[in-house]
């Protein structure tokens, strides 16, 4: 069978974390939580004789990822009107940005099993998100308060030839979205949204197939799945020598199929034209180059100053910078404390704090660890006054009651057992317990060392300073050699 | 430029327009007209004129991202002809179709 090659490209829609909305003073709320219809005024319906003003802060968050996506940035960029009838818009149409967009031809470095790829970014826009509809067997219901929240749609070139490239390029958006502060890009509450255009082709074909698009895809695992189903639906039709249908798809989660999408959707003639209510976006140059100043460090620049400056190693880069909040977290550690070595600040939060997170479900912005708190322990660790194993219960019980090491340690006793005469104690106890290991280890088994090692430690709970433990339990067989008898 | 029967009735149901055979005559021809009246612009020789999206000469004034009330759900609802646990009630929305 003829090996078929995807070609994928992904519009990503993502609501910006502003005060109010896009054009108007209305509260931008949590559209799960909030009461319905308690954020909608006159102008986010499109009420006769009221006009949109835009906010500053969206235009803001705008330029803020044209900039990160290394996009041209339009001087002047104009709104249309979108127009179609759907209840999720209650003026029929949506305000958008069609010719003359705010910012185009960018890009966004992905990374696949190693691989560094360049994903071409086509445009990125403002736009008004539309209503939340409930749709039930007798009729539909209709929340207005996410109508007119902010949107920004980021449009790739169909760049993408994997799954894993897209997952890739997804979370890579998604991370980019948080470093900027301009969304929470939450998919579970359906703050960025994905839909995907798949065509396929011969390998190494030149031209390309015909295109379906699937929409509204909300999770990256819907997303994987239904794309993967495209490409095998697509695939199997050309095999057979059948044709692609270009069309709009959507997902179904239950039946794990792509199934052909009317109503809203197939109304392609969407009649665009530029806004009448609102005259060109113009942007100052000095106001692009003052938001450029202020960009924060993104996650790659992030992860590659964590490996060159503070030597960490590429994997523990990896977990630190794959979320703002754990890098955030890492850098108010080391800032906290930057006598210890930040190799150990990034092992113990990449690490044991991380495993902790993930086992509880929790994000690290609810851990009852504070940072100060985090560095004292690792101080005692780099003291030698607990042992690393210690030190991993120590924070596992600072996890679950927020109380600091040097308590968690005073109580428990766990602090490291440096007294030559009690780890001299335990030693001559292990050696009279176990006459036939030691036997074995004096005709020459030398692994029966680590194994009575072992027992030692685990006789004073983990606590013997190892280094010294070793060094006595050395002392003590050599002196047992001399009394053997000469064989 | 004249308009079909088939046109007219695209054109009428992306505004959500019923309209009876009769009408989807009368509006044939009359848009028809209308279209023709427009197409005069087309004769103006356009190939030195950038595109122009405003012939206004401003620039969109920024609001700053505060918070001003919205209305009371009662009278942002009052709008509907009818409503349920707090939602505009629409009639389930049916895949239509031209
Ligand atoms: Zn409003």
């Amino acid at each position: 069978m003829t090996e078929f090659e995807p070609i994928i490209g992904l519009e990503v829609h993502a609501e910006l974390q502003t005060r109010s909305k896009m054009f108007c003073g209305c509260a931008v709320v949590d559209s799960v939580s909030a009461t319905a219809n308690t954020r909608v005024c006159e102008i986010c319906t499109g009420m006769p004789g009221t006009l949109p003003v835009i906010n500053r802060r969206a235009v803001e968050f705008a330029i803020r990822v044209a900039l990160a996506l290394h996009c041209e940035i339009a001087e002047t960029s104009i709104f249309a009107r979108k127009n179609y009838f759907y209840p999720d818009l209650p003026k029929g149409f949506q305000i958008s940005q069609y010719e003359l967009p705010l910012a185009v031809n960018g890009w966004m470095m992905i990374t696949t099993n190693g691989e560094e790829k360049r994903i071409a970014i086509r445009r990125v826009h403002l736009e008004e998100d539309t209503g939340k509809l409930t749709h039930r067997q007798t009729n539909s219901l209709i929340d207005y308060n996410r109508s007119g929240v902010p949107l920004l749609e980021i449009v790739s070139e169909p760049d993408l030839r994997s799954i894993d490239e897209v997952r890739a390029y997804a979370i890579a958006l998604r991370s980019l979205l948080r470093f900027l502060e301009v969304s929470s890009a939450d998919m579970e509450k359906g703050v960025i949204r994905f839909e995907a255009n798949i065509s396929v082709r011969p390998q190494g074909a030149e031209i390309l197939g015909t295109r379906t698009e699937i929409k509204n895809l909300n999770s990256l695992r819907a997303m994987a799945q239904a794309i993967s189903y495209e490409i095998d639906r697509q695939s199997r039709l050309l095999a057979n020598g059948q044709e692609v249908r270009q069309e709009t798809l959507g997902w179904d989660e239950g039946l794990k199929v792509t199934v052909p999408q009317r109503g809203k959707e197939e109304a392609h003639d969407y009649r665009y034209f530029p806004e009448p209510d609102l005259p060109p976006l113009h942007l100052e140059r000095s106001w692009i180059e003052e938001i450029r100043a202020k960009l924060p460090e993104l996650a790659r620049a992030k992860r590659q100053r964590y490996v060159d400056e503070l030597k960490l190693n590429p994997y523990t880069a990896d977990v630190l910078t794959n979320e703002k909040d754990i890098a955030d977290y890492f850098e108010a550690t080391v800032a906290a404390a930057p006598d210890l070595p930040a190799q150990q600040i990034g092992h113990w939060i990449g690490g044991p704090l991380f495993s902790l997170l993930n086992d509880a479900g929790i994000k690290i912005r609810e851990t009852l660890i504070s940072v100060e708190q985090l560095s004292e322990l690792i101080g005692l660790v780099e003291l030698g006054k607990i042992s690393n194993s210690s030190a991993k219960a120590v924070l596992t019980e600072m996890f679950a009651s927020g109380a600091g090491a040097s308590q968690i340690i005073e109580a428990q006793g766990l602090e490291i057992l440096a007294d030559s005469a009690i780890i001299d104690g335990h030693i001559e106890k292990v050696l009279v317990e176990f006459p036939d290991q030691v036997q074995q280890y004096l005709l020459g088994k030398e692994p029966i060392f680590e194994w009575l090692f072992g027992q030692v430690m685990r006789a004073t709970s983990g606590r013997s300073d190892p280094q010294r433990l070793r060094q006595a339990l050395a002392r003590q067989l050599r002196a047992l050699d001399k009394r053997q008898p000469p064989a | 430029m004249d308009l079909t029967a088939e046109e007219v009735r695209k054109i009428a149901f992306l505004a959500r327009l019923h309209l009876t055979d009769e009408e989807i005559e009368t509006y044939a021809r009359q848009l028809s007209a209308i279209l023709e009246y427009a197409a005069q612009l087309q004769e103006v020789d356009t190939a030195n004129i950038p595109p122009t999206a405003t012939v206004l000469p401003l620039t969109a004034p920024l609001r700053e991202d505060t918070i001003r009330p919205s209305l009371p759900q009662d009278e942002i609802l009052a709008n509907a002809s009818s409503s349920e646990e707090g939602m505009f009630q629409v009639a389930p929305v049916l895949e239509q179709e031209p």
